[in-house]
């Protein structure tokens, strides 16, 4: 490896990102644009859900009970039906996507200890949103449940009742269990991997294409000088837009940063090195950018989504697939961005995940430097 | 060991493209401080030899040593010692005439000094001073061609290797960038250029005269012209396009070249054929200015030797 040829395609790329600012701006501001368009396009909370409601007592209690369930954003009240066909209607035409049905006697067998039973009509369609609907719904009626019992209980004094185990659980980490906080890394990780992949991948294309290429490879320069040299200015480029990533993932979406900017720093340029010699290596073996652009896409977009625990949890994939998910760093890069939003660890427990996004950038160079001939065909 | 006397010693070089074989068996040697000129239409196996000899391009069979180095084992090893420029230009339109010489000063390690002093030299020779802060791609053709010879001389080579410089450039930078070439040879370097024009071809000390990947010939152009069997004769006239039908087939005419207004007529013996050819067209009252002898230019030895090849 010679410095100063290094240097020299360095600088030489340089001036050539420089002159082109068009292509600069639009590298700079795309993770502006893919962090909004996902972080808000894939939320996975269900606020305002519509909300039909059918009170067959209309009593005190029942609509104390349908207040409840109004009172927090997870639900909005749309109908207030007369009789159950309304409501049945409502939940089949998708207008509303869960009923309530408060019975009979609701408030009479409430206040003679009894326990009464509400239903919930739920549009399944869905089984995600169904599924979180559920647990909104229990848990609304659980506090209203306990309400009644401590009213019940104060009401007759001294409890002889039986004494009720409950469990606390404390949710650590992201104690609003707001999926936003989870997702938003995941984010970060899948727009690191798409930009810089795609940032180096046309690189070594576009210079074979511009006919560049046939001059530089008759020169002493080496494989690995063109590509580190290369790599220099597409690092700092990538590094900024990191730094807009993590901005926006605390200020906009207000993900809570726990750990040292140091161990972001580290791990996100670990990352980074990888995904920009994927492009390389991507470049190096397609002589089109049009090939070069298509390939990077496929080789990181669908695997950062897919497996690397951002859409679907990694634990519950074929162990098959698993395996096959400890190939891309984009998996340890979500692990690592977790760990230090919400966690806040320090670098030494993520000693192993970076050591994984460290070997794969190592084989991935390895392979950019192998497979980047100097010679045409 | 490798004669130092030889700059590039070529050896049954064979490379295919299928199906074309692009090079065929190509051997010639090139010595030291010599202007070598690699001559042949398109499609003759120039830019692919080129390639080769500059460590490019691995060839099939045979075998290249360039400056002493087998680029065939070992491409890289001749890399130090060398300068292609490539057919097409290879330098990046979208930085400026210094920034592109300073990028390849930098990759052959020329310190800062020695560039500057080469930089002001050869583009003062090209006069080109003036534009050393414009992008190269608002260069013109002949300029681009120029700003490619600067970077390529900038590290002194002891080759240089040159595909088709003067493609689509004009007369008279034409006449500076040859003149450029001899001062070179007469500083000792080695220079192998190839091209399609034959006049061109005139200016070297040597050429390979190459068609479909074969040598045809390789000596120096004088030389050559007499290997011409027979002689030339030209039959200048305004309307020598339709004289050709005529002259074609008449006797002892072996083949028919239409240059310009003139026709060359490759002939047995000249002072047997110039009388009958002028009684021929006053008998058919064809109209013509005169009937003369000449020198034969390169361009027409490879017509000859063409056709010679090729029976119809």
């Amino acid at each position: 490896m010679n410095w100063r040829r290094m240097l020299a395609l360095a600088r030489k790329e340089s001036i050539q990102i420089r002159r082109d600012w068009r292509s600069l701006a639009v590298v700079l501001l795309m993770p502006v644009m893919l962090m909004t368009l996902m972080g808000y396009g894939i939320a996975l909370d269900q606020t305002d859900v519509p909300l039909c409601v059918y009170d067959r007592e209309g009593s005190q209690l029942s609509q104390d009970l349908l207040k409840s369930f109004v009172s927090n954003r997870y639900f909005s009240l749309k109908l207030d039906a007369r009789d159950y066909r309304q409501l049945v209607t409502a939940v089949d035409g998708g207008v509303c996507t869960v009923g309530v049905v408060v019975p009979l006697y609701f408030s009479k067998l409430l206040n003679a200890g009894r326990p009464a039973t509400v239903q919930a009509v739920i549009d399944a369609t869905d089984n995600n949103t169904a599924n979180l609907i559920i647990g909104y719904t229990q848990a609304v009626v659980a506090r209203f449940s306990a309400a009644v019992q401590l009213d019940y209980q104060q009401r007759r004094g001294p409890a002889l009742g039986a004494p009720s185990l409950g469990l606390q659980a404390r949710t650590w980490f992201n104690e609003d269990l707001e999926s936003r906080n989870f997702i938003v890394p995941g984010v970060v990780a899948l727009v690191m991997a798409v930009i810089g992949t795609f940032l180096t991948s046309l690189t070594i294309a576009r210079e074979w294409e511009r006919g560049t290429m046939e001059q530089l490879v008759s020169t002493p320069v080496t494989a690995a000088e063109v590509i580190a040299g290369k790599l220099i200015p597409y690092f700092v480029i990538g590094m900024t837009d990191a730094a807009t990533c993590a901005a926006i993932s605390g200020w906009w979406f207000e993900v809570p940063f726990r750990g040292s900017v140091m161990t972001l720093f580290v791990s996100s340029a670990v990352f980074l090195i990888g995904v920009l010699l994927l492009g390389f290596l991507i470049s190096a073996l397609s002589r089109t950018q049009l090939a070069a652009s298509q390939f990077a896409l496929l080789t990181t977009f669908l695997p950062a989504f897919l497996l690397s625990g951002f859409a679907f949890p990694i634990d519950q994939m074929p162990i098959a697939v698993r395996a096959v998910t400890r190939i891309f760093p984009a998996r340890y890069y979500v692990t690592i961005l977790k760990a230090v939003f919400l966690k806040g660890t320090g670098i030494e427990p993520l000693f192993a995940p970076m050591l994984a996004m460290a070997l794969f950038a190592a084989a991935v160079g390895v392979g950019a430097v192998r497979g980047f001939k100097k010679t045409l065909d | 060991m490798p004669d130092e006397s030889w700059a590039v010693v070529v050896e049954g070089l064979v490379k295919d493209f299928p199906p074309v074989r692009a090079v065929d068996h190509l051997s010639f040697r090139v010595s030291a401080g010599e202007i070598f000129g690699l001559v042949g239409p398109d499609g003759a196996g120039k830019t692919t030899t080129m390639r080769v000899l500059a460590g490019v391009m691995a060839p099939d069979e045979g075998s290249a040593v360039v400056c002493g180095c087998d680029v065939v084992r070992d491409p890289e090893a001749v890399k130090q010692h060398i300068s292609y420029m490539p057919q097409r230009f290879g330098l990046y339109e979208d930085l400026t005439v210094s920034e592109n010489i300073r990028f390849y000063a930098d990759l052959f390690g020329i310190s800062r000094r020695q560039r500057e002093q080469a930089a002001a030299r050869l583009l003062a020779a090209c006069g080109m001073s003036e534009f050393s802060g414009r992008l190269a791609g608002k260069l013109s053709g002949g300029m681009k061609q120029k700003l490619g010879l600067v970077c390529a001389l900038i590290h002194t080579p002891r080759l240089l290797l040159l595909d088709e410089p003067t493609n689509g450039v004009d007369p008279l930078s034409r006449r500076e960038f040859w003149a450029m070439l001899y001062e070179l040879a007469a500083q000792g370097v080695t220079i192998v250029n190839s091209t399609a024009y034959l006049d061109e071809a005139e200016r070297c000390h040597r050429v390979a005269l190459m068609h479909r990947g074969r040598l045809l010939f390789c000596d120096q152009p004088q030389r050559l012209k007499q290997r011409l069997p027979g002689a030339v004769i030209a039959v200048v006239s305004p309307i020598a396009a339709r004289l050709r039908e005529e002259l074609a087939h008449a006797d002892g005419v072996h083949s028919v070249l239409l240059i310009g207004d003139a026709l060359h007529l490759f002939v047995d013996d000249a002072a047997r054929r110039i009388p009958q050819i002028s009684r021929a067209l006053d008998a058919k009252g064809l109209f013509y200015d005169e009937v003369v002898r000449i020198t034969p230019t390169i361009e027409d030895l490879f017509v000859n030797a063409v056709t010679a090849q090729e029976p119809h």
